[in-house]
């Protein structure tokens, strides 16, 4: 089987693997516990909150851990938007944003909070120009820095600058950027950042949201005061650990990854053209993640090349995972205004840390055919 | 040295068989259980095992559990997620929440937090015995009632709640009742039928598995505003790319709890705790039980020894290898006086002078011996450097 559906989630390093075995063997103890074992399992946690820290160029104080971005995306947006209530009641985003930022405000809307939305680029990016015709009762705005179906890089500090200059909050869902390409913070500026551990090489079921000093906040879950409360719940140790060592080693090779898979995936894309030269790639005139290319093969159904290249041993997706089986066109191509006919023939290719070279070609080889012969269906009436 | 973990209330330690199921889970599977690949196939069935045993552990059915991060989220869901679905509805009449004084913080600061926003609450005081007043919840049974929360065992001083009767009385009221059985769950044996609940949370690293997996019990067609919503995981109750190695792990927990509770371990570990209990009120004098001699779980035992500082005495037990914790053990970020201490009357000193051993699976005989050698002794050295005379006398 030949994985191309990284941004779905990344293999778990065998390193990582070996960090949380190790944990649940040997580190039992609640880290709110005052003994020594207790202690050992909050020194095992405060080093990943360095860990994830030095990966984001953020302070470790500011880091709050989280069960993964889905919670990250709904405890910052919600979070801030009821921190900030007395201000207004009205957050805003962009259709590209990924379901969870999508599931926030549905639940904030579900308590009379507006939500406003931002425009999307036919290159895939929001204009930052666009926070300036935001409603004067917005508060918070959230904008990705990379996008999950195309790898789009949202211009994010440019936004952060008009957000601040207009008095907005910005929260900055970085799951698909962290650990693949460098993610600063403070250059960034947003105030509410947030990553998850399963996309870059850590467990599922750990990640963390990054909260500014002084930005407004409210916990989603409360408790006992946990992640300086923050974030009630006892924390999920294991998860935290091998979220801390995927940050450290992703923090290491991220910049060498990220120039390979860019040949890599520039090898890629020549290699698609030339298998199926009337392809469309979405985002191909912006700035994206190194190892992402999504693109549609004019003839031919996404599902129906999703199943021919799964009978190829190749895992690929139909827009976002969560998405998948579903064959309506995805909101993300659909708000960079991708034809209908041209979206529902979408894939998306997602590389990492284990792909090959070799793996890449004979994906493209397994492409050209999976087009020809799902075309040569539908011409046949088979569709 | 001779190790005793006696803070098994604070957390299990993950059980062998569920380490077991999760390491091949950590690294080999990691298709997106919600994608329609092969890998996500395989993923979506750990998952539904562990939602399997789970309900099997409670008397539930499969689809009326809700997989969380944690204990603290369930109760954040089960209450908030309740309360806004009426908010959605505006016109009903029933906003209120009655949930007890001793409720763990993940229930109380929810219960505070919603009351700023307009939904009236009602904290049931308990009597020095830490348990909550049929009395009390009857009165406060108004048709305005919404939602009633009362914990099943509580988790500092072990006292069982009277759940069912509240739970009655909450349903002729016309309300829903809620149950944190975070520190029940696999204690005693649940039946969320007979016990009459609505809701009812409970978490895996309470119980043998490991953190990073929890559950909500949702009685069926309840109506459950999410709290983390945006993906269809969890029958859109919980969104989020599931952990699977820590349900898995949950899952493997639960059946083995309910396998050691139909073999009657619980009679075990509580002869132990009564041996504890006994043994450390003979022998340390001036020291009490907090919390009803009766209704309460025999492996949670909570002590006040007066004329010494809970803390100290805690790192003096730690020396000798035995690993227990304060009343506000949870609560490590916030030093005032346990709250369910304070609720049950106790002084801020004799709160302060208290601490919880909490027994569980892997402890034996020989550790309660040592806990009955170590304890009073170390609380003499303390009493003589604190010389109560002086230091105490007001
Ligand atoms: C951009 C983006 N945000 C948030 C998420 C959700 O993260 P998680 O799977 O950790 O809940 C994802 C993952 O699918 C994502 O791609
Ligand atoms: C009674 C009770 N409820 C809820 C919780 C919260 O569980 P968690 O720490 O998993 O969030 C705890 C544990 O701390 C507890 O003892």
């Amino acid at each position: 089987m030949i994985y191309f559906d990284h941004n779905a989630s990344t293999p778990v390093r065998p390193e990582v693997v070996e960090a949380m075995r190790e944990c649940l063997a040997d580190v039992s103890a609640n880290p709110s516990s005052l003994h020594r074992g207790g202690q050992r399992a909050r020194a095992v946690v405060e080093r990943a909150r360095e860990q994830v820290a030095a990966l984001l160029q953020a302070r470790p104080d500011d880091v709050v851990f989280t069960s993964g971005g889905t919670e990250g995306d709904h405890a910052g947006l919600i979070g801030a938007a009821w921190a900030l209530e007395s201000q207004g009641r009205r957050i805003a985003f962009a259709a590209l944003e990924h379901h969870a930022v999508h599931g926030a405000a549905e639940v904030l809307a579900r308590s009379g909070f507006e939500v406003g939305h931002l425009p999307v680029l036919a290159d895939g990016w929001v204009p930052p120009a666009a926070l300036d015709a935001l409603p004067a009762d917005t508060t918070v705005v959230a904008v990705m820095l990379a996008n999950n179906e195309t790898g789009v890089l949202q211009p994010v500090a440019e936004i952060a600058r008009r957000a601040h200059g207009r008095g907005l909050r910005l929260l900055c869902d970085a799951v698909q950027a962290a650990g693949k390409i460098p993610v600063d913070f403070e250059v960034l500026g947003a105030d509410y950042l947030v990553v998850s551990g399963h996309k870059f090489g850590g467990p599922k079921g750990a990640g963390a949201l990054i909260v500014r000093p002084g930005a407004p906040f409210e916990p989603l879950f409360r408790g006992s005061g946990h992640e300086r409360g923050r974030r009630g719940g006892t924390e999920n140790v294991p998860g935290i650990v091998g979220l801390g060592l995927a940050a450290e080693l992703a923090a290491r090779e991220q910049r060498a990854e990220a120039v390979r898979l860019l040949a890599l995936r520039e090898r890629f894309e020549r290699g698609l053209r030339e298998a199926v030269p009337d392809l469309v790639v979405h985002g191909a005139r912006a700035p994206r993640l190194p190892n992402t290319v999504n693109a549609s093969f004019p003839g031919a159904r996404s599902d129906h090349l999703l199943m021919a290249l799964d009978a190829r041993g190749i895992e690929v997706s139909a827009g976002a995972a969560c998405a998948s089986g579903a064959v309506e066109p995805s909101p993300v191509l659909a708000a960079m205004r991708v034809p209908r006919e041209l979206a529902v023939c979408a894939l998306r290719f997602s590389m990492g840390r284990t792909t090959t070279e070799a793996e890449a070609e004979q994906v493209v080889a397994a492409v050209g055919e999976a087009v020809r012969a799902v075309r040569a269906a539908s011409a046949g009436g088979g569709a | 040295m001779r190790e005793v973990y006696a803070d098994h209330a604070a957390t299990t330690r993950v059980v062998p068989e569920a380490l077991a199921a999760m390491v091949p889970l950590l690294g080999a599977a990691f298709g997106n259980a919600s994608s329609a690949h092969r890998r996500g196939e395989a993923a979506r069935e750990v998952v539904e095992q562990a939602r399997a045993s789970v309900a099997a552990l409670l008397g539930a059915l499969p689809e009326e559990i809700v997989f969380t991060a944690t204990g603290s989220e369930a109760n954040n869901l089960a209450l908030k997620g309740v309360l806004a679905g009426l908010d959605h509805g505006r016109a009903h009449g029933r906003r209120r929440l009655v949930v007890s004084a001793i409720e763990h913080p993940s229930v109380l600061e929810t219960a505070r937090h919603l009351e700023s926003r307009g939904f009236p609450l009602t904290v049931l005081p308990v009597g020095t015995d830490g348990v909550v007043d049929l009395e009390c919840v009857g009165r406060a049974l108004g048709d305005d009632v919404a939602l009633v929360s009362v914990m099943w065992v509580n988790n500092e001083v072990g006292t069982i709640q009277p759940v069912r009767e509240i739970a009655a009385l909450a349903h002729a009221a016309g309300a829903l009742f809620h149950c944190d059985a975070v520190q029940a769950a696999g204690r005693v044996p649940i039946s969320v039928g007979e016990l009459g609940a609505d809701l009812l949370s409970l978490a895996g690293h309470k119980l043998g598995g490991p953190p990073g997996a929890a559950a909500l019990y949702v009685r069926r067609r309840l109506r459950l505003v999410p709290l983390v919503h945006g993906g269809h995981q969890e029958r859109s109750r919980r969104a989020g790319t599931e952990d699977l190695a820590a349900l898995a792990g949950l899952g493997v927990a639960a059946g083995r709890a309910q396998r050691r509770l139909a073999a009657d371990e619980a009679a075990r570990l509580g002869a132990l705790g009564e041996r504890l209990r006994a043994g450390l009120l003979a022998a340390c004098p001036r020291a009490c039980l907090n919390g009803d001699a009766v209704r309460r779980v025999p492996v949670i035992v909570n002590l006040c020894f007066r004329g010494v500082d809970g803390e100290a005495l805690l790192h003096e037990l730690d020396r000798e290898g035995i690993s227990v914790s304060t009343g506000s053990a949870c609560s490590a970020a916030s030093p005032g006086p346990s709250h369910v201490l304070t609720a049950m009357g106790l002084p801020p000193a004799d709160a302060h002078a208290s601490v919880r051993f909490s027994l569980g699976e892997g402890n034996d005989e020989a550790d309660i011996d040592w806990i009955l050698e170590a304890t009073p002794a170390a609380v003499m050295r303390l009493r003589a450097m604190n010389d109560p005379g002086v230091r105490r006398s007001a």
